[in-house]
């Protein structure tokens, strides 16, 4: 008798605990924004009490979920052409930018201390440069004692947006690169060790010593590590930061980009950060369901007004407002079962 | 014939029960017998079924993989480029990554599971064969992700530091392995795993001999000692030979498992697409290769060449298990002969 009454009042706590009964929406893809969904998703759910389950497997695999409309919206750092759009119906809009960032783990030599050209960058992945103290290293690095010690070079073992950025830059800055490897989410390194995400590339270039990798710069930030500066376009020697990533996108012509196509590394401009990219969304043009597309987009509408402090605190680059606009003329495409917009 | 129908005072009883030149027992016993039919059928599903899986998941294998297999046929195998850009694919990397990792975790582990075994059956004092015993049954029980994350936060740095320049400094000087030793100390690697993995599979293979050295009569055992055997050779002469079907099997578990193995190998293994001599360079296995790359993967030939390295480690299982069973037959053949 005591144990049925335990149970009742066990069940009558769960279901009175219910909430609000908002259908929660699902997304996934790419983890270069990971950080600022999670975080969003996190204060929209405060607010409104409708949940994200945003699931961070890469931007491939972002791909293939929306196509195969497993979730509501797909996410990947590769932009996908307009024909590539078109097959599958599609429409993409950018949500953030970001820079991705070399960094570094050698002992005596700080953050910052060490300056890379796109070339340089290019050929140490190469495996041509490999060793620190290689003369075209020392010549850009005066002042820096460099040590004769093996570079160790880390890439991503997954398919990766942050991949595909990384090296669809160093074939703009490598003809050898763009020739013997090419751009994409999962490309055959010439030499390194793959770690898992960039929490595995965090990882391992935290722990081994002369080790190199390319991280998104949220995650430099938040794993401390040395990251070195670039050279840009224009010759310029800049750091990764907000302003340089905001440098990087602030020529970028949205208007005009076909499917908002846009990649932005090796962007000209004095302050541009070289290894820049945007993250995109995918979501389908004709919905099965207005009630869930619509969620969606009020999820992202409430983002794009209310998020830009928490993006800029992880380090990401809001869009800038005319591009907003931009998008959300866009979202008119979204067409629910009777043939109007859902938003 | 017993008063409660469908129950059976004795043997002779129950014989009497069954049919006999193909005439059905009378009344009262065939309505306790359908019990037993029914058993009867109900394993006999169970024991289909699992042909049937294996049927089957062999097919989706065999059909997922049909893109590759008609681009590449046979020679996939000895392939070792690995580029999804230029939609070139190999499988050569991920079967030598697996097959040399399973090795050193073998060539390890299974000496270690043999002298723990030995220890808790013969050398041991009592009152340590328990808490051995079990602690050697937690290890089994960790979660491989667990290893794998223990191998690359903390065994992982400590090898590096220590451990890797030791052995480049003493094997590596040795002129036949020094190709062994080459490059610098990283910590992860194809030493790492396959010694990360030997940790995993020795559990299972010291709880499998332990388990079948206690079976071996006690009458054997202290007949040799009385001959004056001592404990090597009671145990390589007389336990080992007795209990050699099990030992086989055991060792063939603890490489099932290496063979398999995914997150632990996969955290450690480095997952470069190359091929090295050396153990201290990383490597790929064919598990950790689609652990990384299977949702990720864009593209009929790049998905069709994943579910083909899928279909060789499927293959590679099957084989070895074959050769156990060969082995065992072989070994079967010699009981009995003039010594």
């Amino acid at each position: 008798m005591r144990y049925i009454s335990q149970l009742a009042a066990v069940l009558a706590g769960v279901a009175l605990s219910g909430g609000a009964f908002a259908s929660d929406i699902t997304g996934a893809g790419a983890t270069f924004p990971y950080p600022i969904y999670a975080k969003w998703a996190d204060a929209y759910k405060k607010q409104t009490g409708v949940g994200l389950n945003y699931q961070s497997i890469g931007s491939g695999g972002g791909i293939k979920q929306i196509t195969a409309k497993t979730v509501h919206f797909g996410a990947s750092d590769m932009p996908l052409t307009a024909d590539a759009l078109a097959k599958d119906g599609l429409l993409q809009f950018p949500t953030v930018m970001g820079g991705v960032v070399p960094v570094y783990n050698l002992r005596g030599v700080g953050a910052g201390a060490i300056t890379l050209s796109g070339a340089q960058l290019a050929d140490i992945y190469l495996g041509k440069i490999k060793k620190w103290n290689d003369p075209a290293l020392q010549a850009g690095n005066k002042g820096v004692k460099l040590p004769d010690q093996a570079i160790s070079v880390v890439h991503r073992s997954d398919g990766s947006g942050t991949t595909f950025i990384f090296s669809n830059y160093l074939s703009k800055v490598s003809g050898e690169w763009k020739d013997k490897i090419g751009q994409g989410t999962s490309i055959e390194w010439p030499t390194g060790v793959g770690g898992k995400g960039n929490e595995g590339v965090a990882n391992y270039v935290g722990r081994i010593d002369g080790a190199i990798g390319y991280v998104e710069s949220a995650y430099a930030k938040q794993n401390k590590l040395a990251f070195a500066k670039m050279v840009n376009h224009d010759g310029h020697v800049v750091s990764p930061n907000q302003d340089s990533v905001r440098a990087a996108a602030a020529g970028a012509d949205w208007q005009h980009a076909p499917g908002m196509y846009m990649i932005l590394t090796d962007a000209p401009g004095k302050g541009s950060w070289p290894i820049a990219g945007a993250t995109f969304i995918l979501m389908h043009k004709q919905q099965a369901s207005a009630g869930d597309a619509k969620e969606v987009l009020k999820f992202f509408e409430w983002a794009y007004a209310n998020g830009d402090g928490m993006a800029s605190d992880l380090d990401y680059v809001p869009m800038p407002d005319s591009v907003v606009k931009l998008i959300q003329s866009n979202w008119k495409e979204i067409k629910g079962p009777s043939g109007s917009p859902v938003y | 014939m017993s008063a409660v129908p469908g129950v059976h005072a004795n043997y002779d009883d129950l014989a009497m029960s069954l049919p006999r030149n193909g005439v059905e027992p009378p009344g009262a016993q065939l309505r306790g017998r359908w019990k037993d039919k029914a058993f009867e059928w109900l394993t006999r599903f169970f024991a289909l079924a699992v042909f049937s899986i294996l049927a089957a998941i062999l097919a989706s294998l065999v059909v997922g993989s049909a893109a590759s297999l008609e681009q590449y046929g046979v020679s996939f195998i000895w392939r070792h480029e690995w580029n999804p850009v230029k939609e070139q694919f190999g499988a050569l990397v991920p079967i030598y990554g697996t097959l040399m990792t399973s090795l050193i975790a073998m060539l390890i582990g299974v000496p270690v599971s043999f002298g723990i075994a030995l220890f808790l059956t013969e050398l041991s004092p009592a009152w340590l064969k328990r808490p051995l015993g079990t602690a050697i049954e937690l290890l089994a029980a960790i979660p491989s992700i667990i290893y794998g994350m223990w191998g690359l936060f903390v065994f992982a740095p400590i090898f590096q530091m220590h451990v890797q320049p030791l052995l480049i400094d003493t094997l590596g000087r040795v002129p036949g392995l020094s190709v062994l030793f080459e490059g610098p100390p990283l910590g992860i690697g194809m030493l790492t795993a396959g010694l990360i993995l030997s940790i995993m599979v020795i559990p299972f293979i010291t709880a499998v001999m332990r388990d079948v050295f206690e079976l071996v009569p006690p009458m054997l055992k202290e007949s040799a000692y009385g001959l004056g055997g001592t404990t090597w050779e009671v145990v390589w002469r007389i336990v080992l030979p007795y209990t050699r079907v099990g030992v086989i099997g055991g060792i063939m578990l603890g490489l099932g498992r290496a063979l398999g193995e995914t997150m632990a190998v996969t955290f450690v293994i480095g997952n470069a697409h190359r091929l090295a001599a050396s153990l201290m360079a990383p490597g790929n296995s064919i598990a950790s290769a689609l652990a990384n790359e299977f949702t990720e993967a864009v593209g009929d030939l790049y998905f069709a060449a994943l579910i083909e390295l899928g279909l060789i480690l499927f293959v590679i299982t099957t084989i070895v298990l074959a050769c156990s069973k060969l082995l065992l037959m072989r070994l079967a053949r010699q009981e009995g002969a003039q010594t």
